[in-house]
């Protein structure tokens, strides 16, 4: 029983790491249809510039709030340069793209820091054990899964209750028209990614503390789990990319805990399919009226 | 375009430039060292693995140079063509050709297992010896279809089983514990190779293994694993894997309230490992490596201060079997009397007793030396030498 608990708790602290980064990811997607794929390599910027700030001697939060600043400065310049050309084109010309964009930042980054990985300074968050009953806890996995708990809280009192989050729900709804409506589409996008790629930033720096390492390629394999997790709850939902996360987080930690770790990815992914083919939507998508 | 075909043309011109010049250089060293035994030196100097090559090819050579300083061998000196293959394959082949074209008598490398299988056809089939220094997969030297030792081919660097095995004596003998578990990389032969013998070896001598897991190397979560694993109760883990992987599991282990033993193989040895695991979650973690620079030794502390002096940098241990190989080498060549690549290769396959800084070394059947393996405990992130323990072949 104790090990079940364990393993459930594992489980959610990796995937409230997921639900950190899919939520950046499905709030793109649900503003204008793009799925981001340089999206978990903003995410390494973002750990880079937490690092170098840390090793200048910054603690925590001013780390955290100049990688947010930095990397929500270099979204909004992805988007200019890379997104804003193709995006009326075509969709794939777009993906394209993104591919083109996380393929140069990760290599861009190797060439100039090297491949090595490397470490935060032990002092920029001393960590703590819990013991719940038998049950560990981390003060990091508390401070993740807070983080996420908030950002989503924060996501959606933007676009649900600001003027900002109207005009992206409009463009999100219909580009044209929101338009002719005299909603500025361009600057409605520009600011979508200037808040996803700061919490991208956000997330960066969590996971190079959470796991101790920071290197060119980290973003790869978080962002792509991410992206199941987005389409899992239901891509465009904001609610449903944490649920995604946390679901997609368990059932690795479960499978690799009691149906042996050999088959871990295999199981976890099969279940994944059963839930979409029963609900293609995904578990929280509801179709066109909400992509936000 | 057209900017582009003309800027095509000039580096073109450039490499071709180049090469002829080099071709001029090569016959002038040619002719003005024709007396010096020219031994091959084909290794991973820039690619995925250049450290490994690198660090090989600066023992080498620093091996070379102070022979020749001490007359060289049969009173001429020797030369080290070095080449790099890139880390890769078919390099590490068309090295081979090169280097057996210019008149080497033997080659030295490459570090990896795979590079060392491609370049040993060409070797064999020209009938020079090929001296590996870290390709640590049995099958180099022996193939397994045929049951038969490649004649030309030889190792300085222990085997795989052989570090697994001198563990599972550790393990069993002196720390006593009888109940283990293994944790491998699934995706690397490496790993899985060492965690298989490792369990052959332990349970042979009577220990057992409770809980086989694996991860792949992606991963960053290995909290799953490791509470699955400290469920079954075992004394101590067996992680035979690389650094980056080996330094965030023990720290989860810590974190998660694990503090049995760890225990590795050489794939631990990078200063990274402390920074990725902290000094504090080391302790109670034992790795087998191919030696200590902490070994008080005089040989090995006078190979230290020679090769800091040199290269600015702490030799790992493939800059030591580099070193290794460089004596070795031209002892063979010693007693072979002159520098024929037949007579070399059965100098080599006939040493006994040779004294290198990674250990005493002879040769069995296989072709594989026969050495101590170093054990190294972990204390407050420095790395101790325990002991060094002969494996049974």
């Amino acid at each position: 029983m104790q090990d079940l608990l364990q393993q459930l708790l594992n489980g959610l602290s990796q995937g409230s790491i997921y639900a950190l980064i899919a939520v950046g990811y499905t709030m793109i997607y649900g503003i204008i249809q793009l799925i981001n794929f340089a999206h978990g390599d903003v995410i390494m910027v973002g750990a880079y510039v937490a690092l170098g700030a840390a090793l200048m001697g910054f603690g925590f939060i001013p780390s955290l709030l100049m990688a947010m600043i930095a990397c929500a400065i270099l979204g909004v310049v992805i988007e200019r340069v890379a997104y804003r050309k193709v995006r009326p084109v075509s969709r794939l010309a777009a993906l394209t793209s993104a591919i083109g964009v996380s393929l140069f930042l990760e290599y861009i980054m190797m060439y100039f820091l090297g491949a090595d990985i490397r470490t935060y300074p032990p002092g920029i968050l001393v960590g703590r054990t819990y013991s719940l009953g038998g049950v560990l806890i981390t003060n990091k996995d508390l401070l993740v899964l807070g983080t996420t708990l908030v950002l989503v809280v924060i996501l959606q009192y933007i676009i649900f209750r600001t003027r900002t989050g109207k005009a992206m729900r409009a463009v999100s709804y219909d580009g044209q028209a929101a338009q002719l409506m005299g909603v500025n589409v361009n600057n409605t996008v520009a600011i979508t990614f200037f808040i996803g790629s700061a919490m991208a930033a956000a997330a960066g720096i969590l996971y190079g503390i959470y796991f101790n390492s920071v290197q060119p390629l980290m973003g790869l394999m978080p962002g792509l789990k991410a992206f199941i997790a987005a389409v899992l709850g239901g891509i465009g939902s904001i609610p449903g990319a944490m649920l995604g996360g946390i679901l997609l987080g368990m059932t690795e930690s479960l499978v690799a805990g009691f149906g042996g770790s050999m088959y871990r990815d295999a199981v976890a992914f099969i279940i994944l399919i059963l839930i979409l083919l029963i609900k293609p939507t995904g578990l929280l998508g509801k179709g066109v009226q909400e992509k936000v | 375009m057209k900017a582009m075909s003309k800027w095509n043309k000039s580096v073109a011109l450039l490499t071709a430039l180049i090469l002829v010049l080099g071709v001029f250089a090569a016959g002038c060293g040619g002719n003005e060292e024709s007396d010096a035994i020219k031994i091959g030196v084909n290794y991973e100097l820039s690619g995925n693995v250049a450290t490994y090559g690198t660090s090989c090819k600066n023992g080498i050579m620093l091996a070379f140079e102070e022979i020749n300083k001490n007359d060289g061998v049969l009173g001429k000196q020797i030369e080290g063509v070095v080449q790099d293959n890139k880390s890769q394959n078919r390099e590490a082949r068309n090295v081979a050709e090169k280097l057996v074209s210019e008149g080497v008598v033997a080659v030295i490398g490459p570090a990896t297992t795979g590079n060392v299988q491609a370049e040993e056809p060409v070797l064999t089939k020209a009938k020079i010896p090929l001296l590996a220094t870290a390709a640590t997969a049995p099958e180099v030297t022996y193939d397994e279809k045929t049951k038969k030792v490649r004649d030309y081919v030889f190792r300085v660097c222990i085997i795989d089983p052989d570090q697994s095995q001198v563990m599972a004596n550790y393990i069993f003998d002196e720390l006593k514990l009888k109940t283990g578990s293994i944790l491998v990389d699934k995706g690397n032969d490496y790993s899985v190779g060492l965690g298989k013998t490792f369990k052959e070896y332990f349970t042979a001598k009577g220990g057992k293994i409770v809980a086989e897991e694996g991860f792949v190397d992606t991963d960053t979560a290995f909290k799953p694993q490791l509470t699955s694993i400290s469920s079954k109760k075992p004394d101590f883990i067996y992680i035979p894997a690389y650094y980056n992987q080996v330094g965030l599991i023990i720290k989860q282990a810590r974190e998660l309230g694990v503090n049995l033993p760890i225990m590795g193989a050489d794939g631990w040895d990078s200063p990274k490992l402390v920074d990725l695991a902290t000094a504090d979650s080391l302790n109670k973690c034992y790795f087998t490596n191919h030696y200590s620079v902490e070994d008080p030794a005089e040989r090995i502390q006078n190979f230290v201060k020679a090769y800091q002096e040199k290269y600015d940098s702490t030799p790992d241990a493939f800059a030591a079997l580099g070193y290794d190989a460089g004596y070795l080498m031209a002892e063979a060549i010693k007693q072979a009397g002159s520098p024929d690549p037949e007579k070399i290769q059965q100098a080599i396959a006939d040493i006994k007793g040779f004294e290198g800084v990674t250990g005493k070394l002879s040769y069995d059947e296989k072709h594989n030396p026969i050495k101590e393996v170093s054990i190294i405990e972990m204390a407050n992130g420095k790395q101790k030498l325990i002991k060094k323990m002969l494996p049974e072949h």
